[in-house]
């Protein structure tokens, strides 16, 4: 860690794939946790984005370090879903809104047949 | 006709009977009912009498029709037809037991006139007869069995008919369950023909039968036909199974008649007759029927010597008879046994057709302590009663003489014989000459012990037509089959007909010499002499020295006492196998099943429940637990993958 310190430089050249992967894993494991735990439908939105977000991370890295360009365009792909399930997720979000005044996750419950 | 027509005609026709009585049975009137089954029954009679002189068309030694209706079972090497075969044995049976059917039938209309059950009674004659007829024609074991397990259900149903009263269900129960036994047996030995012979046809059967008899008990055929006659010893009641037949007597009487005198109980009789050439190349099994008839003939006859109960009587002389059959069969005396299945058809049934009259007189009661004089009051019925107890004894004449003596005199003469079997074949002889004459002299004669309340009147006509017919038929039944030494004597030399007749598929005695007139005359005046004072002394004692007889009983208490609760052998059966038999069972039930099938089922079933729960309990609808689901099992797959 002292060359980290002493030569800012040397700092982003020894950023390599594993620091990439820890950072990944951990946004993932946040996100997988605020699913997991949140009861705010915005919020597990929000969370389900920081996984996806962090599964960008891991290809776009892997891409890089392997020279391979598949995984750049693999983040287009995932990118594009996320957009999407935002847009379906929150149009969810907005109805149980206007029906409950609230977006707690228990009210789709109310869904079961 | 044709003779396939016949046959189907003489087999559907009961058959039908018994459908339209059995699904009609609530739609027409107890007459209607009579008429449709003694209808049914009189066109197989008709069609027996048809086909019977088809058979008198045809050559001496080809008498036989066979017609097949097409294959039944065929696996392996086991082909079982729908065969049935006429010849000259099944023609006779089956014109007895239509004719004597029809008989029984008809005064079935009288006897059940009041009942309210009376179509069912007839469909399960008629159900009866139709098995019967299967018993008696089928062509193989196989269909033999099907009519013996047939008339074995008719026999429970009918002798459980008023099953509303529980001594008389168990009495049905009591039958089935024994005859059962026998039926193992029996079935043991078809296996046994069958893995040794390749077939169960009974013709090839026959013809495969060794000349040389097999001398020894283990071999096949001996073993064989001792399996196949116990399975007769059930079905016609002979020691040690006979136990049956006198609780059968809770029946309507007809039916008594019917089933149990006539032709039902002797099935057993018929199928060793019809297999001779088996059983006569199996003498230690031969030497096993003999003895276990002749015991049956004076246990039986002694019993009856005892008892009250007027059908009881009857039922006891009925196993008796069928001991003299055995005895006969045993002896080699094939035609000997079939002549007296025929004649003791005719005066048993007689006999059992005028006890019901007498029951029917006194209004069900049938304690013969309680008759007496009823000379008077049933004039017909004594004097039909009386021609079958004349007949039955052996009276000079009379059919029963005949066909007894001839079995009495083969049971000492033959080479299979002897003198030791004919000594306890004349003491039942004697032992019947007795009972009977008291059961006569209780009944018809002496003083009116009858109850005041009581007023017996004679039956109606069409109860009393059929005793009329069956007193000829045991009057002239005996004709068709007069002894040779007897015949020598007559005018005209009449010949033994009915041993003509079954000449070509009964195998003669082997080694059997020319019979010496004078030692068959002197047996034969023994055997009358000895039934006639026996009959006389059970005359005076039952009618005019009542006293002496109570004395007499008095002194021998414990040994009457004996006889009269049938040497315990009820006792005997129930103390040493039923009884334990069912606490073995019951055990097995309280701590076998209960404590370890049950808890091993239940457990099994609670494992199933606890996990269905369980997982139930995972798939409840939150999301995130899915979704933790989903998490944690991507971790597992993780861990497990890397460990690798």
């Amino acid at each position: 860690m002292d060359s980290v310190s002493s030569e800012g430089l040397s700092l982003i050249t020894n950023v390599g794939l594993n620091h990439y992967l820890v950072l990944s894993t951990a946004l993932f494991c946040l996100g997988l946790i605020g699913v997991l735990l949140r009861r705010n439908a915005i919020v597990m939105l929000m969370s389900i984005e920081l996984m996806l977000n962090a599964v960008n991370i891991s290809f776009i890295a892997f891409g890089k370090y392997n020279n391979n360009i598949d995984g750049q365009i693999m983040v287009f792909f995932v990118m594009t879903i996320a957009a999407a399930e935002a847009a379906v997720g929150l149009a969810l979000a907005v109805s149980i809104f206007k029906r409950f005044k609230e977006v707690n996750i228990r009210f789709f419950e109310h869904l079961r047949g | 006709m044709s003779q396939t027509a016949l046959i189907s005609l003489l087999l559907a026709s009961p058959f039908i009977g018994f459908l339209i009585n059995g699904f009609r049975r609530k739609h027409h009137s107890g007459n209607v009912a009579g008429a449709i089954a003694s209808v049914a029954v009189f066109i197989s009679f008709l069609c027996s009498i048809a086909l019977w002189i088809e058979l008198q068309g045809l050559p001496k030694d080809a008498r036989s029709i066979l017609v097949n209706f097409g294959s039944w079972i065929s696996v392996g090497g086991l082909n079982v037809n729908f065969g049935f075969l006429v010849d000259q044995l099944s023609s006779l049976m089956i014109l007895i037991i239509t004719g004597v059917g029809f008989l029984i039938h008809l005064f079935s209309i009288g006897y059940m006139h009041h009942d309210p059950g009376v179509a069912k009674y007839f469909a399960y004659l008629n159900f009866f007869i139709f098995n019967m007829l299967v018993l008696v024609l089928g062509d193989s074991l196989v269909t033999l069995f099907v009519g013996w397990e047939g008339v074995g259900l008719a026999s429970y149903l009918l002798i459980g008919f008023w099953f509303t009263d529980k001594d008389k269900a168990s009495a049905g129960m009591k039958a089935f369950i024994t005859n059962r036994i026998g039926d193992a047996a029996f079935l043991i030995g078809m296996f046994i023909f069958f893995t040794s012979f390749g077939t169960l046809n009974i013709q090839e059967l026959n013809a495969l039968a060794p000349t040389i008899a097999e001398s020894t008990w283990y071999g096949i055929i001996t073993l064989g036909t001792l399996f196949l006659f116990i399975g007769a010893t059930g079905k016609s009641a002979q020691i040690p199974l006979y136990v049956w037949l006198p609780d059968a007597m809770a029946g309507p009487t007809p039916v008594s008649a019917l089933i149990h005198a006539a032709t039902m109980v002797t099935a057993g009789v018929y199928m060793i007759v019809r297999m001779n050439p088996l059983f006569l190349a199996a003498p230690n099994t031969m030497l096993v029927i003999a003895v276990i008839g002749a015991l049956t003939v004076i246990i039986a006859a002694s019993i009856g010597i005892v008892q009250n109960d007027i059908k009881k009587v009857l039922a006891y002389s009925t196993v008796s008879q069928l001991g003299y059959m055995f005895l006969a069969c045993g002896v080699g005396a094939f035609t000997a046994a079939f002549f007296h299945l025929m004649t003791h058809a005719f005066f048993k049934a007689l006999m059992f057709l005028g006890s019901g009259s007498v029951i029917h007189a006194m209004h069900e009661e049938q304690d013969i302590r309680k008759m007496g004089g009823l000379k008077k009051y049933l004039p017909w019925t004594h004097l039909t009663f009386m021609i079958g107890w004349l007949a039955i004894i052996g009276t000079p004449g009379f059919s029963g003489f005949f066909s007894k003596d001839e079995i009495l005199w083969l049971s000492w003469h033959s080479p299979l014989g002897h003198w030791s079997l004919w000594g306890l074949g004349v003491l039942g002889a004697t032992m019947t000459a007795f009972y009977m004459t008291r059961l006569m002299a209780l009944t018809f004669w002496g003083e009116s012990r009858v109850p005041k309340s009581t007023h017996p009147h004679e039956s109606s006509p069409i109860m009393l037509i059929p005793l009329f017919v069956l007193a000829a038929l045991s009057v002239v039944g005996g004709y068709v089959g007069i002894p040779h030494v007897i015949g020598a004597i007559l005018p005209g030399h009449p010949e033994n007909i009915l041993a003509n007749w079954l000449g070509p598929i009964i195998r003669p005695i082997p080694g059997i010499t020319e019979a010496e007139a004078s030692t068959e005359w002197t047996l034969m005046g023994i055997s009358v002499g000895l039934a006639l004072i026996s009959s006389l002394t059970a005359y005076t004692l039952y009618t005019k020295k009542q006293e002496l007889v109570r004395a007499m009983t008095e002194k021998i208490r414990p040994v009457y006492e004996l006889v009269y609760k049938k040497y315990l052998v009820d006792e005997f059966y129930f103390g040493f196998i039923i009884n334990p038999l069912v606490r073995i069972s019951e055990n097995i039930w309280a701590y076998i099943d209960v404590r370890f099938i049950d808890k091993c089922t239940f457990w099994a079933g609670d494992l199933i429940k606890g996990g269905g729960s369980f997982v139930r309990s995972l798939q409840n609808g939150n999301l995130q637990q899915y979704a933790m689901y989903i998490g944690l099992g991507l971790v597992l797959t993780l861990t497990f993958v890397m460990m690798r």
